[in-house]
């Protein structure tokens, strides 16, 4: 008999599912093998026109029927679809999921298509009072409900039957991750026995491009796409802008059991901690980062030396992974330059309120294939940033542990520790 | 009692009537208010403004001021109202154990900027092209920060180092209802203390009527109390700009630290209708049973937006239930979207805390309470989707 417990007397979380959309493809099987081979689905920007714009590179997905239909279309089916294969996986009656959803998603708003439509419907009046008058004029809600903050995670729970009142959250660059810690705790507090954690993000217009860009964010590596992305590289210049989605089935241990469902992985543990320091910038001495590594290993009920590899938040930014070496070497100590720690974006690209749950689900198959994706394009090794980061080449490698990091704008920063097995 | 339960320890309250507890209570008891109304900026719409506020009193930097629109700076100025209630503004020990749940829309655009290109749109076939041409030309970088529904959080962590966690749920009211569900949940299981929970709305924005008006929801025309609305011209809501934070402490925390207690958050219910199907009377229905709701007289802290379908049903389930006494608050303050649930349980946690409740806000619809409120009840059936409900307790 498995213990069901974890070292709190808490419920341990199972995954029974995953799925996972990215500019390598619908679904685990092709995304791992573009992913373990390591191939870049960073493309040029066919999209929309790229006149006047520095960056000009993307990871979007551009193959799905909603690519070009606005964010929040393209959001709900990357999020439908990554979900699907999470409750197919995990052998659930897919109308009837019977748990609650937690959705980690973009802020919406009208999109720039619509608001010239609207606009050009009508001569009278000019800027926000035309808009208006247009707006109470409308006799559908299409594009009403692609303003709502709630609708998104409001058809999802139509569509696979998940209990109560739906949450969307955002935790900028680390939603993700956050929503399957909500999973989590809901599980862990008796609430239910199973939740539906998905991180989806179509929301890579040109407005959003241009917005990072003010920022200096993204990088501007035009000419050769698949290079944009070089994580801990001497030089990296920004992160690149993705679309994804990824979905985890979670489950009480003793649920997943009790129904014969196969465990894919366990989420053995979640740390968060808030950053005061400044809207984009992390506190110099990283001690924010460094208390969510932390929090997430005391949670798992690990030491620093439990933890076999860490997929990296890894921007690409010279912020972000400056900061995040500095946050790791600081818990982990000398053991750092000698444990693995790869970056999934160098060759997905920041799929903002995807990227944790995108990265998680590849942090649990990288533990059930016991391969370690690399992080490509290391040509030019940052000097200061002494990591061994899977440089370029796929590592086979027993993993039974993983730290998946996540740290966004508004001093976001969420760890999650996940292990093969139940203990 | 049980020293896991969820009290109420701090409040802070924005809206057209004045800013903190005392001022909206004062406010509130007098009998026949009037409401703080702007009838000709967003004219055929009237919205409730914001009072006067010198927001220097909770954001001491101007630099951070700069660093915010409205909205943000709304909600990080309630949050620091609710903090220095609860006595906890400026311990940094308490600041940065504490956890944080805001409901959150999203910030305010730019409207010149917006309006420039749209009106340059009707000579230009190459739309795509003008946006990129002016966007990358006339937006402020700092603007997107001040859009970004996590930056309210991210804002407050700054302002008055709240640091334990930040999280920021999106989706309308049902937000503000998950928010309070979620921080009461976490506490009562003993994952936290005290939590930093609520939200701000502000409406004086075009983007922010429109958000209401692209499904025809807003009310227009001559104002009206909220129950008053049926069969008017427009949809029924008349927005107001305000906010509303709680602070939410464990009852062994707060009576550990000697703090004042306003009342005991009791059983938080959320619920999403399919209100295609006609789920919505059922849904609130089941709700009012989940609340179980104590025998006798019952005061109401109604958040019912004035949507009409949302409004006439809420209003057809509590009329069924002759002991409750609804007050509908958006009448006085109008509907404050993701601040609208907490800002409910901030008023139902007043009335339990002076033993007496308000007065009709509309005489011709709402009936008296004479009693000593015990128990409150706080709804929000969303003015489009998701419903919740609390009961709010003598502490």
């Amino acid at each position: 008999m498995a213990n069901l417990n974890d070292h709190m007397g808490r419920p341990i979380v199972a995954v029974t599912g995953i799925g996972v959309v990215t500019s390598l493809g619908v679904g685990k099987a092709d995304n791992w093998a573009a992913l373990t081979s390591g191939k870049s689905g960073i493309h040029p920007i066919t999209r929309f026109p790229v006149d006047h714009l520095n960056t000009r590179i993307s990871g979007m997905v551009d193959f799905l029927p909603s690519s070009s239909k606005g964010a929040s279309l393209l959001t709900y089916e990357l999020a439908e679809t990554a979900a699907q294969e999470a409750m197919s996986e995990a052998g659930l009656d897919a109308g009837d999921f019977g748990g609650p959803l937690f959705l980690a998603s973009p802020p919406v708003e009208l999109d720039w298509s619509e608001r010239f439509s609207l606009y050009n419907s009508d001569t009278h009046d000019t800027g926000a009072e035309r808009l208006l008058r247009v707006a109470r004029g409308l006799r559908e809600l299409d594009i009403f409900e692609t303003t709502q903050f709630g609708s998104i995670a409001d058809r999802l729970a139509d569509r696979f039957g998940t209990r109560g009142l739906p949450i969307t959250l955002s935790t900028a660059c680390a939603s993700g991750a956050t929503a399957i810690q909500l999973g989590v705790e809901a599980i862990r507090r008796g609430e239910c026995d199973r939740a539906l954690s998905i991180g989806a993000d179509g929301s890579a217009t040109a407005e959003a491009l241009i917005r990072f860009s003010l920022l200096s964010a993204l990088s501007t590596h035009n000419d050769i796409p698949e290079k944009a992305s070089k994580p801990f590289s001497k030089d990296r210049d920004g992160f690149v802008l993705a679309e994804g989605s990824g979905a985890l089935v979670l489950e009480s241990l003793e649920a997943a059991l009790a129904r014969g469902a196969t465990v894919l992985g366990i989420l053995r543990g979640c740390g968060e901690k808030a950053d005061d320091f400044h809207r984009t910038r992390s506190k110099p001495d990283g001690s924010p980062a460094i208390a969510a590594v932390r929090a997430a290993l005391a949670d798992a009920g690990l030491s620093e030396d439990g933890i076999d590899y860490v997929n990296a938040h890894g921007t690409s930014t010279p912020e972000n992974d400056k900061m995040e070496h500095l946050s790791l070497s600081t818990v982990f100590g000398e053991r750092i330059s000698s444990m693995p720690v790869s970056s999934n974006k160098s060759m997905i690209g920041h799929t903002l309120s995807a990227a944790g749950a995108v990265e998680a689900a590849f942090s649990l198959m990288t533990m059930r294939e016991s391969v370690i994706p690399p992080t490509i394009n290391y040509d030019n090794p940052d000097p200061a940033i002494v990591l061994d980061v899977v440089p370029n080449t796929k590592r086979n490698a027993e993993v039974g542990t993983v730290l998946s990091n996540s740290f966004g704008f508004g001093g976001q920063n969420t760890c999650l520790v996940m292990a093969r097995e139940p203990v | 009692m049980n020293p896991r339960d969820v009290v109420i320890s701090g409040i802070g309250l924005v809206s057209s009537l004045g800013e903190g507890p005392d001022a909206h209570w004062q406010k509130l008891v007098q009998p026949r208010l009037e409401p703080v109304l702007e009838a000709s900026r967003f004219s055929p719409y009237t919205v409730h403004p914001l009072p006067e506020i010198d927001w220097n009193l909770q954001i001491a930097k101007r630099g951070d001021q700069r660093q915010m629109e409205t909205w943000q700076r709304l909600g990080t100025y309630a949050a620091g109202l609710a903090l220095d209630d609860a006595g906890i503004k400026g311990n940094d020990e308490l600041c940065a154990t504490m956890d944080m749940v805001v409901a959150a829309g999203g910030g305010e655009r730019d409207e010149a900027v917006d309006a420039a290109i749209l009106a340059a749109s009707e000579s230009r076939n190459d739309r795509d092209v003008l946006l990129n041409e002016k966007l990358t030309t006339e937006l402020r970088p700092t603007l997107f920060l001040a859009q970004l529904s996590n930056l309210l959080a991210g804002n407050i962590s700054i302002v008055h180092k709240v640091t334990g966690s930040s999280r920021t749920f999106m989706g309308e009211e049902g937000a503000g209802v998950a928010a309070v569900e979620t921080a009461a949940a976490r506490i009562r299981s003993g994952q936290s203390t005290h939590i930093l929970v609520g939200g701000a709305f502000q409406t004086e924005h075009s983007d922010m009527l429109l958000g209401y008006e692209l499904a025809g929801y807003l009310h227009r025309g001559a104002w009206r109390p909220v129950w008053q609305r049926q069969g008017a011209e427009g949809g029924g809501v008349v927005t107001g700009s305000g906010g509303a934070f709680l602070v939410l402490e464990q009852r062994e925390h707060a009576e550990s630290r000697g703090r004042k207690i306003y009342a005991e958050l009791g059983p938080v219910l959320s619920g999403r209708a399919r209100r295609r199907r006609g789920e919505l009377d059922g849904e609130i229905d089941t709700l009012l049973k989940q609340a179980a709701l104590p025998n006798g007289e019952l005061l109401a802290i109604s958040g019912a937006s004035g949507a009409h379908a949302a409004t006439a049903a809420e209003k057809s389930a509590l009329d069924a239930n002759p002991a409750i006494a609804a007050r509908g608050f958006s009448t006085l303050t109008g509907h404050m979207k993701e601040a609208q649930f907490p800002f409910a349980v901030a008023l139902a946690a007043l009335a339990v805390d002076r033993k007496a409740a308000y007065p009709v806000f509309d005489a011709t619809v709402e009936k008296p309470f004479a009693g000593v409120p015990k128990t409150v009840l706080a709804t929000a059936i969303g003015y489009h989707q998701f419903e919740g409900m609390a009961l709010i307790k003598a502490a």
